[in-house]
């Protein structure tokens, strides 16, 4: 059996190097937290504006389910049901990006898309997160024929505007035929249709309550900043 | 320290002759698993050699201070460490190279080089020439991956560091950059690395034995 004496070099040793690469970790993860924080609030500010053609500014908004209204959030506050409205130069409301998520091939897919409410068309998509097969799945990120797809999609309510008129849905490549169908990528069905799905989930909810309360978004005085 | 010839030797040592990949063999989950674009097998690369590095002039400083019994567990401990601080870094870097290489950053840990470095080389030799045998391998490491990288990006997407190769309408061999690409660049590299060792020790014998 190993004597107190003989213990203490070991614990000295384990505690002692646990403690300086606490330390270490600590520190560096201090440094590093506020250039981590922009780079992403300045990725989303870039997705937005992308995703929403013709804005040059965006502001959150935080749907509060309390009062059945949307709510301005402070800028670059991470709440939950979090919608993003973007302008043009001149103030104007351009649409409303909305971020949505599910399940792809591999992992989950996170995805930003632009709502012109107005038009009642999905204007452009963006995957903010992914990790479809390398070379084929993949191509949801990149395809411009895909993305096509997405700067001018029907998403138009039904009459009575608390659904859509037409699911949005991935048809095989080249058999797209109605306005509100995704052209999918031939190697990546599953992947094509998860974007879709992704899409038609998010825009049920999402859509109706936004349609219905255009008026929050460009209501502010003063413009956008 | 003082034998400059010695300390090249360290340093070259890791880059050629016992090349930790198509030598050893070493650390082949990061190999097959991130070298399907140059820029990603690069960062991959550098992201170890600064672990390597790390760990074995924190394992070389300390190697008198850990014993014996719970050496391995220190080291996992200081490499998990230097592997945090190099994750956080990408991360603060670029986000898009940070997710291209997702949980292959953590995955340093469990690279067997590292700790093999720390077990073999740096808990028995000063911290300068530790340093250079981390350096020698790391950078011996990154040999390697961007070589795997390079060419699964060219044949695969057609590109190089994202710069188009070939004219509009090429069809990237998709295979190259799934894992199994992985599998086939690697073994041609080891081919190749064993022709041109085996080539040069035939020479050798040739020139012993008169004719």
């Amino acid at each position: 059996m190993t004597a107190p004496s003989d213990a203490w070099p070991m614990y000295r040793a384990m505690v002692g190097v646990g403690v300086l690469c606490g330390a270490l970790i600590v520190t560096v993860f201090l440094a590093t937290r506020p250039t981590i924080e922009r780079n992403e609030a300045e990725a989303l500010r870039a997705a937005i504006l992308e995703v929403l053609p013709g804005s040059d500014s965006s502001r959150s908004f935080a749907w509060s389910a309390t009062d059945a209204r949307f709510l301005e959030s402070a800028p670059g506050s991470r709440e939950r049901d979090l919608v993003y409205a973007g302008y043009d130069g001149a103030g104007a409301l351009v649409g409303v990006a909305v971020e949505a998520g599910g399940m792809g091939y591999q992992d989950r897919i996170q995805l930003l898309y632009g709502y012109a409410a107005t038009l009642e068309r999905i204007v452009g998509m963006r995957v903010l997160q992914s990790r479809e097969t390398p070379g084929l799945g993949d191509r949801i990120e990149k395809d411009p024929a895909f993305l096509a797809n997405f700067s001018d999609l029907d998403v138009a309510l039904a009459p009575d505007g608390e659904t859509l008129a037409h699911d949005v849905e991935a048809v095989k490549n080249g058999q797209k035929t109605e306005p509100w169908q995704v052209d999918g990528i031939t190697g990546a069905t599953i992947s094509s249709e998860a974007i879709a799905t992704i899409i038609a989930r998010s825009a049920s909810v999402w859509l109706p309550r936004i349609r219905a309360h255009v008026a929050e978004f460009a209501a502010e005085e003063g413009g956008a900043r | 320290m003082s034998d400059p010839a010695a300390s090249t030797d360290e340093l070259v040592k890791g880059l050629w002759r016992d090349n930790p990949v198509f030598v050893q063999a070493l650390g082949m989950c990061p190999v097959l698993a991130v070298s399907n674009t140059a820029v990603n097998a690069l960062a991959m690369g550098l992201a170890t050699t600064f672990v390597l590095c790390m760990s074995n002039v924190a394992v070389s400083l300390l190697r008198s201070f850990i014993p014996r019994q719970v050496r391995i567990a220190t080291y996992i401990l200081i490499i998990a460490t230097f592997v945090t601080v190099v994750d956080y870094v990408i991360h603060a870097i670029s986000l898009d190279l940070h997710r291209a290489l997702g949980a292959f950053i953590s995955l340093i840990v469990v690279n067997c080089l590292i700790l093999g470095r720390a077990e073999a080389f740096a808990s028995r030799n000063p911290v300068g020439l530790s340093l250079l045998d981390g350096l020698g391998n790391g950078l011996g490491f990154c040999l390697a991956l961007f070589s795997l990288g390079a060419v699964r990006e060219i044949l695969g997407s057609g590109t190089l560091f994202d710069v188009s190769l070939f004219p509009a309408g090429f069809q990237g061999w998709v295979v190259m950059i799934l894992p199994s690409g992985g599998f086939f660049t690697l073994a041609a590299w080891l081919l190749l690395f064993n022709w041109v060792r085996a080539r040069r020790a035939g020479r050798l014998v040739a020139q012993e034995v008169p004719s």
